[in-house]
């Protein structure tokens, strides 16, 4: 959580409807608050900073910044993706001085920083999501990107020790690649641990759709799933939905322990914090922030959650080797023999694809235990 | 005088709003007079301040339409989002479809998204006329219906192979993209709305077509008595609200997006419903409401930013404004000033 916000949506909202309390008047900023800090940076969410998932995450990265000398923070949740955000990048740069911005939604880059960047050249703008090329985008914008599906792999460890039904759940927003990279390396985690294990999916078409998570989640539980990830911007509702149907619980994006610490597991989570350091240090000592860059564990892009109480002690072994492996590089999720769920082969023996293969980066199948599909 | 009063009461109840949310800023530790220096200067203040309002309204102005023309008739219509997604679908399918055409490109995807747009409310408003089905209930079902059936389209049957992780259609050619008016950084969707605002007001207030209309919406069973083909009107008005809801999905999609995608579902339509009650369905009223709000909404960053405010005080400040609006209402006719008639025996 993000402690020192003074106010959060629904307390404001819940303070307006009872209107108690007397406070004093605030105190009269001047209207052009002069900000003489060397670097202002801004960062935009497509939603709400304590939704304990995707922008919460990034909400967590940015206020690592404060603590750094000379910087100057400012931020706007709830961003759609359409003209507002282009107008919301202008607004930072002309009225905060905003130099560098990191506009974290995916559907932010194109076409929105695209049309900024040309416009604003003295501005940096990154993006989550590492769709910039050279040949095609402006040299003042960057992306970075984190290989997260070794997350999921690590998640699939803990859910394959903790199944007794030998059947784990995905609650997954889209069938896009690094979706289904994420579904993937979940079951084949948990398959590390026993071959039998399948993993049903369930696609609610939305990123952000409360009513249709916790449905899926239900449908689950009624199918004898008895651990249980996802793949959607806020997973809050996925973590109690399961929590209570008594399933254990695979966090995602951020750390969900505090929502059922009996039932959670582990989680993949973002490691904003470092990265956005990293790139803030790197400006403010005169240096340019690469244009493209992608890092996983090894890199402290990604961390997992501390292990529960409820993870085994022969979990835990496998799982801080496993950890151990990952954190060496070029480890590989995606290997030979394996089949999708419709029998064409993936990777024959021997073959693999290690965490930074750009081939994953157009993943299109669902692999052999993953009950489920696409189309 | 009953002119001027339809202009002051809502001007009064717009004022009596936000000084109801100043005593709440108040309340809550913030000062009312930075946060309306803030909105004004994000809003109103600058020229790009400007600009970021105007480009917001642009798509407003459509939506707003889709509700406030067959409001005339009598019909709540809240579910033009669903015509707005299925514009742009069109819109943007037929863009990819008929490369090298130039402005004629431009012109086809217009005719293809109100095209949408109208077969999409017109059905809501054939419902209500052969079924009896309430229009309010069926347009809303079907904006869901509408948003899911584009899901499906731009992530399946229309979708650009290489649009990995954000499923969209085929990218549109840059001369398929509608530019900035000229001297300023606001798309055409601009001009398109204020024209479409304007046409739709003489067609309301100095048509005979708009005079019938508004007679059905008196009074149905009075239209029907004097011979007013009230089926056929309501087919055509909810057709051209359709239209509009579904020109605003074309604009989107090629003033903004530049293909079409899950984000054009971004609320527009439901701001709509906003402005047109609070314009009280008056075409050219719609104009400047649209711009106020999309002012609201251009400050509520630097508001967030300067004054450690959630997004969800523009939504409260909306509220408050239209309740007070709402209100407004059941003093029409109350006060002996819009009266000269009454001064005399005073």
């Amino acid at each position: 959580m993000i402690d020192d916000r003074q106010f959060n949506r629904r307390g404001f909202l819940k303070s307006g409807a009872s209107l108690v309390g007397l406070a004093a008047a605030g105190s009269l900023l001047p209207l052009s608050a002069a900000r003489a800090a060397p670097l202002t940076v801004g960062f935009i969410y497509v939603g709400a900073k304590d939704d304990f998932g995707y922008n919460q995450a990034h909400a967590e990265g940015a206020a690592a910044l404060k603590a750094i000398e000379g910087v100057t923070l400012v931020e706007e949740e709830n961003v759609p993706e359409t003209v507002d955000v282009q107008k919301t990048m202008e607004s930072m740069i002309n009225f905060d001085g905003a130099s560098l911005i990191f506009p974290t939604s995916f559907g932010y880059f194109d076409p929105h920083i695209l049309a900024m960047a040309p416009k604003y050249p003295d501005v940096r703008f990154q993006h989550a999501g590492g769709m910039w090329s050279a040949d095609k985008h402006p040299m003042n914008v960057g992306s970075y990107f984190g290989y997260i599906g070794m997350g999921q792999y690590l998640n699939g460890i803990a859910a394959g020790h903790a199944t007794k039904t030998k059947k784990i759940g995905f609650v997954a927003a889209k069938p896009i690649p690094q979706v289904l990279l994420n579904i993937n390396s979940f079951l084949l985690g948990a398959r590390s641990v026993d071959p039998t294990i399948t993993c049903q999916v369930i696609f609610t078409g939305e990123w952000s759709m409360a009513v249709k998570e916790a449905e899926a989640v239900n449908a689950l539980a009624d199918q004898g799933a008895d651990v249980v990830t996802c793949h959607v911007d806020g997973p809050k509702v996925v973590m109690e939905t399961g929590a209570g149907r008594g399933m254990f619980l695979c966090g995602y994006h951020a750390s969900q322990a505090s929502l059922a610490p009996d039932k959670y597991l582990t989680g993949a989570e973002w490691n904003w914090a470092q990265v956005y350091t990293e790139m803030v240090n790197t400006t403010l000592s005169g240096g340019t922030i690469p244009n493209f860059v992608r890092g996983g564990l090894a890199q402290g892009f990604i961390k997992m959650s501390p292990l529960g109480p409820a993870v085994s002690a022969e979990a835990r072994t496998q799982f801080e080797a496993t950890q151990a492996e990952i954190m060496k590089g070029g480890f590989a999720a995606i290997k030979g023999p394996l089949k999708d769920n419709k029998g064409n082969v993936i990777a024959t023996e021997g073959q693999s694809f290690a965490e930074d293969d750009v081939a994953l980066e157009s993943m299109d199948y669902l692999v052999e235990g993953v009950v489920g599909s696409i189309s | 005088m009953r002119r001027s009063e339809a202009v002051a009461l809502p001007l009064l109840a717009l004022i009596a709003g936000l000084a109801a949310f100043g005593v709440f800023l108040l309340l809550l530790g913030k000062s009312p007079i930075d946060f309306y220096g803030y909105v004004y200067q994000a809003g109103f203040g600058s020229a790009f301040s400007w600009e970021n309002t105007l480009s917001r309204a642009a798509p407003l102005l459509l939506a707003a339409l889709c509700v406030a023309i067959p409001a005339r008739l009598g019909l709540v219509v809240i579910g033009g989002e669903g015509a707005i997604v299925l514009g742009g679908v069109a819109a943007g399918v037929t863009g990819a479809s008929f490369p090298g055409l130039g402005l004629g490109g431009i012109a086809l995807m217009a005719v293809a998204g109100a095209l949408t747009g109208a077969l999409w409310i017109g059905a809501v408003g054939w419902m209500r006329v052969r079924r009896g089905v309430n229009e309010t209930i069926s347009s809303l079902l079907m904006a869901y219906i509408a948003i899911a059936l584009m899901n499906h389209f731009v992530e399946s049957v229309f979708r650009d192979p290489a649009s990995l992780n954000k499923p969209s259609t085929a990218p549109l050619e840059e001369a398929y993209r509608l530019a900035d008016m000229p001297g300023m950084a606001v798309h055409w969707g601009l001009g398109i709305g204020l024209v479409a605002c304007i046409v739709s007001y003489i067609v309301m207030e100095r048509t005979t077509w708009g005079f019938a209309a508004r007679i059905v919406g008196g009074n149905v069973r009075a239209a029907q008595i004097q011979g007013l083909p009230t089926g056929r009107l309501i087919l055509g008005f909810t057709a051209l609200a359709g239209s509009f809801a579904g020109l605003a999905g074309m604009v989107e999609v090629s003033a903004v997006h530049g293909s079409a995608n899950g984000s054009l579902a971004a609320g527009y339509g439901y701001t709509g419903i906003l402005i047109a009650f609070l314009a009280r369905h008056n075409a050219l009223a719609i104009i400047p409401v649209a711009v106020l709000l999309a002012g609201f909404e251009a400050s509520s960053g630097l508001v967030q930013r300067r004054l450690d405010l959630p997004d969800a005080t523009m939504l409260v400040l909306q509220g408050l404004v239209f309740v007070a609006i709402l209100v407004s209402e059941t003093l029409v006719g109350r006060f002996r000033l819009f009266k000269p008639e009454t001064w005399v025996r005073a």
